[in-house]
């Protein structure tokens, strides 16, 4: 009689549930998991590298590049390190552009999160609902910065630009026009502000229809319900951060905890889980999204109400006004030395977290007097999260490695880096 | 001899007449099935591709796909068993059709009317599963095992929950011939089989989706775990015969469903207009609604993991169905009412 013995099966880098590339070496005894190693490293750009040799702010939009579904965050978390070395701080309304483009964030990731996760447990439709909402929102990306995805928004001292007055509507073509037309650029009438506003209002149902689909299903349940348990010990012990720790119970927000921009001034739950599987996430993440919601309803409001400059007032570190610097030697003095060499940052070290969708998400800067970072580290929460990746799977199916993957919320831009 | 000629001639002739249908039948329901899942998600599905230069909702595209596969190059993967590789998609595609040949569409409208007419199906769909356990151990591919192992366990199961399911339909007619199960059912909407034999219609329909490996039961192809299963290293006119076969059985099950518990070709509406006539259109009819069915599961529900559907299969079903057994084998030698008065 021949020997038995497990098997080694490659899951990824190209594989349908790797989220992009990562590289699973399984260990299998048929189809239970005996051993999971968890591979990185083939997407690393070198960012942390790169921003060594640039001007602080041209790293900004690297940031974006990081965790490539939520960027506005991961900005935030960049900028915010750089002010705390500056020991400046943003003006308020610029605290609520970017507490309510966080949230936006926060929606965005989550979409694309239970879409995926749909898609990899078999919930093909979820994916495109998804997106259909991730639509909107993008186009709020759009329309404040210009860009769909990579925004390079969030500067130290504010945000680039005020919010705009006006949204740009859909063209007349062949397909849309008459009645279609005036449907789609109904809500786009208005400013930003407006359009942010109509979609509040439209996205709480989405949410139901996003829970009618799945989380009373019984096929949903029995795919997420006791799969990938973490304790609330372990969880700590593993460096979890966002839904992934508050999953297992543990009421820690940074948004709560060590509150930053304007989240002290808006209302909001943080909706804790008790299993700690995988469903348990999964209706954090759902919560959350209706929280966000909340919280970008309440900015746009006082956004609304409050207009008021979006920029620090100190030419050391943001560029002076076109009209200024046209007309005041100063100011073109200030203009050209911040386009060339960019702002001298004070000898120091600066760590400064903030809750992105996926975790802690921070950005360690060591700055030695000059203008560009000393040493840069970024604190991906994927990267804790994926290295548990052999103590969630162990024992388990292979399906059941997808469930994990998927909860895990893994974006591959900001665990490799 | 000459009558024997042209019987072989006129039969040829039938199968021909079956199977051509039946080919273009496979290539709209894919097109179907994503104009359907499009709508069902908000998007519009294929509707480019037309024919001689008219759009026509995209009515080109299974032709299109068809072409694009045939033309294709069937890759070999190292070290595999290349006879029983290309075998593999011939035996899948040959079981399916060859179920076709006594399925009644309408009264007297059968290839071979024979007796053993349901025994036969069930040979047959069972005998599919070597199509899938070859390709996936000719392919040489870790992935594609899983697949075929997956796949061969869970249509084991579920054959069992089908022929019992089909019991109860044979205890209730009284005959394995599809034609006489269709006749047994005569006499408007209430006498088709499937009040009576309510769960038995839900198990046998449900195991059929997992039978021919659909969503949700598609975990012999997973797309997210094992990528395509068994089928994972075939491509070109070996996948398109993969493809033409799950098709085949899919239609096959929903014929059988509307055969065997919706009265077959017979209509719903009583009366003496031309609609309440039993007629070929309402076999169409009632196939159509269950390859519907199909569709939207597929739209709808994420995907079972493996050892979940066995626990479905062997301990929820084929207890209900052996439970439902005993009822109308009870109801039918008494001959208690209304149905086996």
């Amino acid at each position: 009689m021949s020997e038995i013995k497990n098997y080694t099966i490659n899951f990824g880098p190209q594989h349908p549930a790797a989220h992009g590339v990562l590289r699973l070496i399984l260990e299998m005894d048929g189809e239970v998991i005996v051993h999971a190693d968890p591979h990185v490293g083939l997407l690393h750009r070198g960012t942390e590298k790169l921003a060594e040799s640039k001007p602080f702010n041209h790293s900004i939009g690297y940031m974006d590049r990081l965790d490539y579904v939520s960027m506005m965050c991961n900005e935030h978390g960049y900028v915010r390190s750089i002010e705390k070395l500056l020991n400046i701080e943003a003006p308020i309304r610029a605290q609520y552009i970017r507490t309510m483009f966080d949230e936006i964030t926060r929606i965005l990731n989550h979409l694309m999160w239970i879409g995926t996760h749909g898609l990899d447990l078999g919930a093909m439709t979820l994916f495109l609902y998804a997106f259909r909402e991730r639509e909107y929102l993008m186009d709020c990306y759009e329309a404040v910065s210009g860009a769909r995805m990579h925004a390079t928004y969030y500067r130290p001292g504010g945000v680039y630009r005020d919010l705009p007055d006006t949204m740009p509507k859909h063209a007349e073509s062949k397909w849309t026009k008459g009645k279609t037309l005036k449907e789609l650029n109904s809500w786009r009438e208005g400013s930003l502000l407006d359009f942010i506003e109509h979609f509040t209002d439209y996205f709480p149902e989405r949410v139901a229809e996003y829970n009618t689909l799945l989380t009373d299903n019984r096929i949903w349940k029995q795919r997420t319900v006791g799969i990938g348990v973490v304790s609330p010990e372990r969880a700590l012990q593993l460096g979890f951060t966002g839904p992934m720790l508050r999953g297992s119970g543990i009421a820690w927000d940074l948004r709560k905890n060590q509150t930053y921009a304007a989240y002290d001034k808006v209302d909001f739950d943080v909706p804790i889980g008790v299993n700690g599987d995988c469903y348990d996430r999964y209706l954090i993440r759902m919560e959350e999204m209706i929280q966000s919601n909340r919280i970008i309803k309440q900015c746009v409001k006082w956004l609304k109400e409050n207009p008021g400059p979006v920029m620090l007032d100190d030419y050391k570190v943001v560029p002076p006004t076109r009209d200024a610097m046209k007309n005041d030697m100063e100011s073109l003095i200030h203009h050209f030395k911040l386009f060339t060499e960019g702002y001298t940052v004070p000898k120091g070290e600066a760590y400064a977290p903030i809750e992105a969708p996926k975790g802690e998400f921070g950005v360690y800067l060591v700055a030695d007097d000059s203008n560009k970072p000393f040493r840069m580290k970024i604190r991906a929460p994927g990267f804790a999260h994926i290295s548990a990746m052999n103590e969630m799977v162990k024992g388990s199916m292979l399906a059941d490695v997808v469930s994990v993957i998927g909860t895990m919320d893994i974006v591959f831009g900001e665990i490799d880096r | 001899m000459m009558e024997q000629i042209i019987l072989v001639v006129w039969t040829l002739v039938k199968i021909v007449a079956i199977v051509l249908p039946l080919i273009v039948v496979v290539a709209y329901l894919t097109y179907a099935e994503r104009r359907v899942i499009g709508f069902m998600q908000g998007r519009m599905g294929p509707n480019r591709v037309g024919i001689f230069g008219f759009k026509l909702w995209g009515l080109g595209q299974p032709f299109a796909d068809t072409f694009k596969l045939l033309l294709k190059e069937i890759i070999f993967p190292a070290n595999a068993n290349k006879f029983l590789f290309l075998m593999a998609p011939v035996i899948t595609l040959a079981t399916a059709f060859a179920a076709w040949a006594v399925v009644p569409f309408s009264d007297g409208l059968v290839l071979a009317d024979i007796n053993a007419g349901l025994v036969y199906i069930l040979a047959m769909t069972s005998l599919g599963v070597y199509g899938v356990i070859i390709a996936g151990w000719a392919s040489n591919s870790k992935y594609a095992i899983l697949g075929a192992l997956r796949s061969a366990a869970q249509i084991v199961s579920y054959e069992i929950a089908m022929g019992f399911a089909l019991v109860g339909v044979l205890i209730a007619a009284g005959s394995l011939n599809l034609t006489e199960i269709v006749h047994s059912q005569s006499g408007g909407l209430f006498s088709w089989f499937f009040i009576p034999l309510f769960p038995l219609f839900v198990i046998y329909f449900i195991s059929g989706v997992a039978e021919t490996n659909r969503a949700p039961f598609d975990v012999a192809e997973g797309e997210s775990e094992i990528v395509a299963g068994f089928h994972v290293e075939y491509s070109g006119a070996a996948f398109a015969l993969f493809f033409l076969g799950e098709y085949a059985n899919m239609i096959m099950i929903s014929a059988l469903t509307a055969i065997m518990f919706m009265g077959g070709w017979y209509s719903p509406i009583s009366g003496e207009s031309w609609i309440a006539q039993p007629s070929i259109l309402w076999f169409f009819v009632k196939t159509g609604f269950f390859l519907l069915l199909y569709l939207w599961f597929r739209a709808t529900f994420p995907r079972y993991r493996y050892d979940q559907i066995m626990r479905l299969g062997w301990k929820i079903f084929i207890p209900i169905t052996i439970a439902w057994i005993m009822v109308v084998a009870v109801l039918k030698v008494y001959h208690i009412g209304p149905w086996f008065s």
